[in-house]
Parts: C-alpha cells; sequence; structure tokens
C-alpha cells in the first residue's frame, strides 16, 4: 500500500516548521517517526496534501533533568526515553510504559510528541503522561503556551493544538520514589492495549490514567479520592470504570473493559503499594 | 523530488516520488529484493532493515526520509566472497528458517538486537523479536539461531 500523493517540505527548526504549516493550512500534516501517521495514510484513513517532515529538528530530542521535573523534547525518539538514565531515575512509570509502545523497530522510529499529538486513546503514553500530571508545551505563530496533559486530549485522535501549533516539549514530574505500575492487557506482544492502566501511589496519593476506555485518555480521579479517603485497595479498583466510557469492538465488549479496567486498576495498584 | 541513500555502501540516488516508500526504494529502485513486504502495516517486521546501524520498518518510512541516510539490507550482511554474516550461518546451522519469507527481517532484527545486548537471555531475544512475526510459527529455533550467535 501505498499513501496518496503529497507534497513534501523538511523544515529545519520548530520556527520554520510552523512558518510552514500556517502557509499550507489545514491540509498539512506534521511528519515526525512517522509511525502513526503514514499507516494512516497508507490505509487512506489521513490523506493531507503536504508533509511538514520536522523528524530532522534536532534540537527538539533532549531529556534534561530541571530539579523537581524532568523535560523531554518532543522529538525524542521512544528508544531514547526508554533507555534514559534520568527518565528511569526519576519518572521510571514512564520509561517502563514507553518500553511497551510498539516494538523495538518502532520505537527507534516513533517520538514521544509525536505519539501524544496524534491523541490516539489506545496508545501508552497518553494515558501515562496523564497519571504522571505532566504538561505540554505547544510553540505557535505567537509563542508558546503550557497545556496541562489532563486538558490536552478533546475527542478520539483529536486534541486541543491548534492548526498552526506543534508540541515541542513535555514536562513531567519527578515520581519521588513513589511506587508505580504499568498494566497492559492485549492478545500479542505488540498490539495496543486492549485495557491499559498507568498507575502510581505515594502512600495515600495515588493518581490512575486509562488506556483505550474512552475516545480520550481517562484520569480514574474516583481511583485516586477513595485512596485519598483511606481506602482498601479492592474498594478503590472498584471504582476504575467511574469516569470511563469505552466503546465495544472486535476485542472486547463495554462490560468486559469495564471488568478489565477494575482488575488492572487492582493488580496496578497492589504492585504500586508494595 | 531527488534523494540519495547509501544501501549497502553504495549511494543510489534518483528522482523519487514523495510517498515513495523506503521498501520501495530498496526494491525497486536499487533492485533488492531481499527485503521482503509482508503485512505492510508495520506489525510484521519482514521489511526490516538497518538504517543508520540499527533495524527498523522499511515499509512504514518514507525514502525521503531516509534521504541522506546510510542502509544496510539482507544483502549486505555476508562479505564479498560470500562468507555468511555469523547470525546468517547461526539461522542455517540451527534450522532457523522454513519458509524462509520472514528471515530476512528476522535477521536483520536480531543483529541489531545483538548490537544493543551483545549477552542476552532468551527472554530478551524473545522480547526484542517481538516485532517480527512467523507465520510457520518456527520462533524455537529462531531463538535458539539468536542465542547461538550471541554464544560465538
Amino acid at each position: 500500500m501505498i499513501p496518496a500523493a503529497f507534497d513534501y517540505v523538511r523544515a529545519s527548526s520548530a520556527e520554520e516548521a510552523i512558518n510552514l504549516i500556517g502557509q499550507h493550512g489545514d491540509e498539512a500534516k506534521f511528519l515526525a517517526g512517522g509511525h502513526s501517521l503514514v499507516p494512516l495514510m497508507k490505509l487512506r484513513l489521513a490523506q493531507p496534501s503536504v508533509l511538514i517532515d520536522i523528524g530532522r529538528v534536532s534540537d527538539l530530542s533532549y531529556i534534561k533533568d530541571a530539579g523537581d521535573h524532568i523535560t523531554i523534547g518532543a522529538l525524542t525518539r521512544h528508544r531514547d526515553v526508554e533507555t534514559s538514565s534520568i527518565v528511569n531515575e526519576h519518572v521510571p512509570l514512564l520509561a517502563h510504559a514507553t518500553s511497551h509502545v510498539g516494538d523495538p523497530q518502532v520505537r527507534r522510529r516513533g517520538t514521544i510528541g509525536g505519539s501524544l499529538a496524534h491523541a490516539d486513546p489506545a496508545s501508552d503514553l497518553p494515558a501515562t503522561t496523564l497519571a504522571l500530571g505532566a504538561t505540554y508545551v505547544a510553540q505557535g505563530p505567537n509563542g508558546s503556551r503550557e497545556i496541562p496533559a489532563s486538558a490536552f486530549y478533546s475527542g478520539y485522535l483529536t486534541s486541543v493544538l491548534a492548526a498552526d501549533e506543534m508540541l515541542t516539549e513535555i514536562r513531567v514530574p519527578k515520581m519521588n520514589g513513589a511506587g508505580w505500575s504499568f498494566q497492559k492487557f492485549n492478545r500479542r506482544a505488540q498490539d495496543w492495549a486492549i485495557v491499559g492502566v498507568a498507575a502510581w501511589r505515594n502512600g495515600n496519593e495515588a493518581s490512575v490514567a486509562l488506556v483505550n476506555m474512552a475516545s480520550v485518555p481517562v484520569l480514574a480521579t474516583s481511583v485516586g479520592a477513595a485512596i485519598a479517603s483511606g481506602a482498601s485497595i479492592e474498594d478503590a479498583a472498584a471504582q476504575a470504570a467511574a469516569e470511563a466510557d469505552p466503546q465495544a469492538d472486535l476485542n472486547a465488549s463495554v462490560e468486559y473493559r469495564q471488568h478489565l479496567a477494575r482488575v488492572l486498576t487492582r493488580r496496578a495498584l497492589e504492585a504500586a503499594s508494595a | 523530488m531527488e534523494i540519495s541513500i547509501t544501501i549497502n555502501g553504495k549511494a543510489v540516488s534518483a528522482d523519487v516520488e514523495p510517498r515513495t516508500l523506503l521498501v520501495q526504494f530498496i526494491r525497486e529502485t536499487a533492485g533488492l529484493t531481499g527485503t521482503n513486504i509482508g503485512c505492510d502495516t508495520s506489525s510484521c517486521g519482514a521489511c526490516s532493515i538497518h538504517l543508520d546501524g540499527e533495524a527498523v520498518k522499511s515499509c512504514t518510512i518514507l525514502a525521503a526520509q531516509a534521504d541522506g541516510g546510510s542502509v544496510t539490507t539482507i544483502e549486505g550482511l555476508a562479505s564479498a566472497d560470500g562468507t555468511l554474516h555469523p547470525m546468517q550461518q547461526a539461522f542455517m546451522e540451527n534450522h532457523g528458517l522454513q519458509c524462509g519469507y520472514c528471515t530476512p527481517g528476522m535477521v536483520m532484527a536480531a543483529t541489531s538486537l545483538l548490537n544493543d545486548i551483545p549477552n542476552p537471555s532468551e527472554e530478551d531475544v524473545r522480547i526484542g523479536l517481538e516485532g517480527n512475526l512467523c507465520r510457520c510459527t518456527g520462533y524455537h529455533n529462531i531463538v535458539q539461531a539468536v542465542l547461538a550467535c550471541a554464544n560465538k
């Protein structure tokens, strides 16, 4: 399968990329690693008339320790996040969840910013960064703005990014030794999660986010509230599907997904509390 | 658009459409058909090649994205005198192939795996090859071949 024809332009900086997308309008798309976009284009589910290749904007590929949080450039490849000593030390949940994205070949090409901007609720990283309370930085023609992960996702494959904005940085608070777990339920190793759970816990503070349990990644606030009020793990996990609105598909019914969310949340909280 | 990619040490330049996939460029422009197209959706790994030293799936990369890069395909592994690469030899000795369709991708993924983890456990090999499917389900001997190569 070959994508429909398009024009291809290469940007060498974020400013140039934003300028180019401003010129080309709604029919243009940014191309980072291409491991979400190119498959969609081959299937004709996306048919942009212009691709702006930002894959060579090397100054957006970095991982830095910034005190109480770490910063990750949007064009940092999954493999670099997965193996980063800074990420493994300070945000181990993100390093681990990233090691579950696709497969090794995919992780050498795909980027964290590309995955988040693609806004697939079945992807591992939107929910993981949501559980971690991350903030995304977007750059547009009039400068940068910060968007909390909790305000970023607006619908299936849709975010609040404007047409002429691009993700440039992800800021993730350090976990400060909190217990954590990432549970991914799928049929084959490389598949998307049928349901996934990203969780961390530090005493009575806990945060749980769900993969593939709605048209957007879901923060299971009822679970966090239950843990904060001293509920048992079992009672807290029973609330896991409260904020979710899952769809049925070939893999799972709505009821099965809700069941999985509760079971995986219990397992995640047990692991994070150990 | 005019692009140039070094494939197995030789520069290949061509004027291609932007939508040309890297695997097409390798098979049709460079004429190297050892790299197979399997699922065509970046699931099966049959199209795995090395781009700048690392295994990637060439069905999901535009040739334009690899412009200026260096590619190694299965044809580039053996020595000029025909001596097989140790991984190819290990696949042969351990019967690491049945129909052979997944084999070029398996070998390219496996050599990249050993670059990252020179002494892998069996678990490391199984996880490291999760992006490559064998429809003959011949995984056992593939894993044995990779372990044998690592232990040489």
